[in-house]
């Protein structure tokens, strides 16, 4: 019998084996996969274990942490004024996850953090507890005071750069939530308040992250894409020379005249003229004559068709590539399928400001380590160079004239040079519903340019002209720009 | 991998030429030690990272496991002293080591709250565990105390069976416990008739088959390479497959179903030598699985979690375990987080008996759960070195059959837990908390102690000759 007793013996050895070769499989291979695991509970257990790290703005936390009881978190977030940072910080729930800069950086935050390994076993040998590390960011509490407070009870979102460095210095969506509600894990209190935010509770989806996350069409403001364009592949050279522009046009391939809002003076307008009454004939008929193709090489180079990483993600904005000579036209106006989020038409007019060099868009300035040490820097990077610098200045003089003389003249400033332009944009079907009104501009002192900022207010009763944009939005763009040039006094 | 073992032993186990073969009852002595040892450093451990503090029932914990595997070692000295030295030593240690989990657990907040929740109020299971471990203690010493060779076990073959059965079918009289029927309840008390049903059903297959072997081996056809059994001859294996299959669908208890089909193949493949049985018995249990689970709504329910453990059906329903087990495997990684500081509590139910591994898994990592199933293995195949040792055909058939189901079932629960097979209600052999399991395990290790005892045991000198002495007295 004892031949297939040795064969028994195998067999059981393999047994064993395929015990060893699976528990090699789940705790080597597949471990990290198991222990990140959305499900996994360890998760939110070791990101609340210990106080949060916090999140900076102007040398001031804007987040907090409280020790709670109860449960198996040790503590909570808190946010100072959140509603007005949630589009900054994003949340962190022990419940219900966490996004953003709270889920982009949570290894600083809870100092797990593989740079801070050295100082994390260090703290373990001398029994020090575990401490999270900061996130210090871009942003300008006045200008973000500024944004929100200018949207008010309005559906809409600013972003606001630095053209010099592309450092984001205001970022506000409205309606907006308040992160702090549904911080904790308890399911009468926190879940009633997710549950309330939630889009099937809450049409107007106040967690939605406007000037990130929504593309809309940009309307006029597009205007200076195309106004760019136009320069730089050498349609035009001088602002003030005329452009051959009928008046009606009607668009080629079709019977269709565009239209312009009002009885205003685009026949063979200059460039300059053109943007400051925001003639939709002068540069429907540039995007025309352009073609696809080289508005979609500018339009690109100003960082449409790509997410952008602030770290925070961005969607796309969108110019199509497979668009014929009319369509191309509608959309150099900022119609059809042309989209750009708050962020992007923000960046737009910072290259402009920039002479005509557009800076990546970044909003963390440095991560600390416990200790306040640096544990990262962002420096400045240069993205692209969409346009020259010298035609950069003929774009700034006519941004400058459309609020000097033109339909952008609420966001004058005294004793700063303000260059914009204002932008309404229809939609729905039969551009049945409120249109967007838009304004994008910057502001520029004696030592180049402080801020560039653009402005959305979604559903805004005004009239459909392109006033709207300089009547709601520009106000908005004012204050902001202000308070910026202020705070850098 | 008992080519080694069994060329170092061959010459402690042959019976000729034996005279002073060491017994090893202090090579197990000295292993003792650290299975006593290895645990309560482990408690310690757990003690100061749970309170940071060293834990105020060290002491008496010590002395417990100390005690028992002293009481255990003095009556193998005493009534089995040719015994395998290994088979206690690993035992204790596993016994050890799983009663340290069990009270890790009970520190748990979580499990605690869990219990309050549900019935009112929170007992530790720890000093029960200790209780039951004794009890097996206990149990292991009547066996070598009053069995003084295994073959008379052979006599109560036909009693086996019945008892066996009766065991099996009992809990169908029984209230299921969160879908499985494996639990009888008598007063406060609560049994896992399967387990004790596990020991006495190997006996009664070595028994029987150690009768019909040769009907069983000779008397077949060869057809394709197959030596096909005659159609009367497979009435035994088609009853214990029909049985496994009863309990399968009557208590819907997975593993107990393959348990004693496993353990049946096994003794038959032996005791017969014919392989055709082993394709036979893998093409029924085939046959078996695929069927009952294709209408029994528990089985799909456990093979459902198998495949999708993470899906949001399944995690909503009753098998959120088998995930968060898997994360908890995960989380611990190679070297795993340190006992006491792991949340492997989350698994919530049987957190401590069917799930305990995975205590083991997060807490001690890959490197320990390897040691452990290392452990196991060692186990079984000293169990199956003790069946190559032994003289007997039905001590042979019995240790193979108790050593392969202790294999199967710890295949059968690792394997469950670690999400290579669809999990079923059984628990780890010495680690996992209950009575029935610690009780009956002994008891196991009790009669391979007793079979290795004999196996080893050196023959006794030949009695002094009758005829010779009178054929002295008549030569002149």
């Amino acid at each position: 019998m004892n031949k297939p007793l040795r064969r028994i013996a195998i067999f059981c050895g393999l047994l064993v084996l395929a015990l060893l070769a699976r528990d090699n499989w789940i705790q080597y291979v597949a471990a990290d996969e198991l222990r990140t695991h959305e499900k996994n509970r360890r998760v939110a257990i070791e990101r609340y274990a210990s106080p949060r790290g916090n999140i900076i703005v102007d040398g001031k936390p804007i987040t907090g942490s409280t020790k709670t009881s109860g449960s198996d978190f040790a503590y909570k977030r808190t946010y100072s004024n959140g509603p007005m940072w949630a589009p900054v910080t994003g949340y962190a729930s022990q419940a219900f996850g966490a996004t953003q800069l709270e889920s982009l950086e949570d290894g600083i935050l809870t100092g797990n953090d593989d740079r801070l390994f050295f100082r994390r076993t260090l703290d373990m040998l001398t029994g020090k507890k575990k401490e999270g590390g900061n996130v210090v960011t871009t942003l300008n509490a006045d200008a973000q005071k500024a944004a929100f407070e200018g949207l008010g009870g309005k559906k809409g979102a600013v972003a606001a750069l630095d053209p010099r460095t592309g450092a984001i210095l205001a970022l506000a969506s409205t309606p907006s939530y308040d992160p702090s509600t549904f911080a904790g894990n308890s399911t009468t209190t926190d879940s009633k308040a997710w549950e309330k935010l939630q889009k099937k509770q809450n049409p107007d989806e106040p967690m939605l992250n406007r000037a990130l996350r929504q593309t809309y069409p940009p309307g006029s403001t597009f205007k200076v894409v195309t106004a760019a364009a136009a320069l730089e592949h050498g349609l035009y050279e001088n602002p003030d020379d005329k452009t051959k522009s009928p008046l009606p046009w009607t668009m080629p391939g079709t019977n269709t005249e565009l239209k312009n809002e009002g009885d205003i003076p685009c026949e063979n307008a200059t460039l300059r003229e053109a943007l400051r009454v925001s003639c939709n004939t002068v540069f429907g008929k540039i995007g025309s004559d352009l073609e696809n193709d080289k508005m979609l090489e500018t339009a690109e180079e100003f960082g449409f068709n790509k997410e952008q990483f602030t770290p925070v993600r961005t969607n796309a904005s969108n110019f199509s590539d497979d668009m014929n000579k009319s369509q191309t036209a509608l959309s150099s106006i900022g119609q059809f399928n042309t989209a750009a989020t708050p962020l992007q038409m923000a960046m737009v007019a910072s290259a402009v400001a920039n002479d005509g060099t557009l800076m990546e868009p970044y909003m963390i300035s440095q991560l600390q380590a416990p200790n306040l040490d640096v544990v990262e820097k962002t420096s400045p990077k240069k993205m692209s160079e969409p346009l020259s610098e010298e035609n950069a200045q003929k774009l700034q003089d006519m941004m400058e004239t459309v609020v000097d003389k033109g339909t952008g003249q609420n966001a004058k400033i005294d004793g700063v040079t303000v260059g914009g332009k204002t932008g309404t944009a229809q939609h729905g079907v039969a551009n049945s519903k409120n249109p967007y009104a838009w304004f994008i501009s910057y502001a520029k002192t004696d030592s180049g340019s402080p801020v560039a900022v653009a402005v959305v207010v979604e559903d805004s009763d005004a009239s459909r002209d392109d006033i709207s944009g300089g009547g709601l939005a520009a106000p908005i763009a004012r204050d902001v720009m202000k308070a910026v040039v202020d705070s850098k006094q | 991998m008992s080519s080694s073992t069994s060329t170092t032993n061959t010459a402690n186990t042959s019976t000729i030429g034996s005279i002073g073969t060491p017994s090893r009852r202090n090579t197990e002595l000295a292993l003792l030690v650290f299975a006593v040892v290895i645990p309560v450093f482990a408690y310690v451990n757990v003690g100061l990272a749970v309170n940071d503090e060293v834990p105020t029932g060290m002491i008496g914990y010590g002395l417990g496991l100390g005690g028992l595997a002293g009481v255990a070692h003095l009556v193998v000295r005493k009534f089995a002293p040719y015994a395998d030295p290994l088979l206690l030593p690993l035992a204790t240690l596993l016994n050890g080591l799983g009663l340290v989990a069990i009270w890790r657990l009970d520190q748990s907040p979580r499990l605690q709250q869990r219990a309050e929740n549900l019935f009112g109020a929170f007992s530790p299971d720890a000093p029960k565990q200790l209780m039951y471990s004794a009890l097996g203690v206990a149990f292991f010493a009547a066996i070598l105390v009053f069995l003084k060779d295994h073959r008379i076990l052979q006599r109560y073959t036909y009693i086996s069976m019945v008892v066996a059965l009766v065991l099996l079918v009992a809990p169908v009289f029984f209230p299921a416990v969160n879908g499985a029927k494996i639990w009888i309840s008598i007063g406060a008390f609560t049994i896992q008739p399967g387990e004790f049903a596990k020991i006495i059903i190997a006996i009664f297959f070595s028994g029987y088959l150690m009768v019909k072997r040769d009907a069983l081996a000779l008397a077949s056809r060869r057809f394709m390479g197959l030596y096909l059994p005659r159609g009367r001859d497979l009435g035994p294996i088609i009853t214990v497959w029909a049985m496994s299959l009863l309990i399968l669908v009557f208590e819907t208890d997975l593993g107990t179903s393959l348990l004693f089909f496993g353990m049946f193949i096994v003794v038959l493949y032996v005791a017969t030598e014919r392989t055709s049985w082993i394709v036979f018995g893998l093409l029924m249990s085939g046959i078996g699985a695929v069927g009952v689970a294709s209408f029994e709504p528990h089985v799909q329910e456990r093979v459902d979690a198998w495949l999708n453990p993470f899906s949001d059906q399944v995690m909503q329903g009753n098998s959120e375990q088998m995930a968060q087990s898997l994360m908890a495997f995960g989380s611990g990684g190679v070297l795993g987080t340190g006992l006491g500081q792991g949340d492997s509590d989350l698994i919530g139910f049987a957190a401590n008996s069917d799930f305990i591994f995975a205590t083991f898994g997060e807490e001690l990592g890959l490197a320990g759960v390897m040691a452990i199933l290392l452990l196991y293995a060692l186990i079984v195949e000293r169990g199956i070195r003790t069946a190559l040792a032994a003289r007997d055909p039905f001590g042979k058939l019995l240790a193979v059959g108790l050593s392969s189901a202790f294999a199967i079932q710890v295949f059968v629960v690792a394997g469950g837990v670690m999400g290579l097979i669809p999990l079923s209600g059984m628990t780890m052999p010495f680690v996992a908390y209950g009575g029935s399991s610690v009780i009956a395990n002994y008891a196991l290790i009790g009669i391979l102690i007793r079979i290795s005892d004999t196996a080893r045991r050196p023959a006794p000198a030949p009695a002094p000759n009758p005829d010779a002495e009178m054929t002295q007295v008549v030569r002149p």
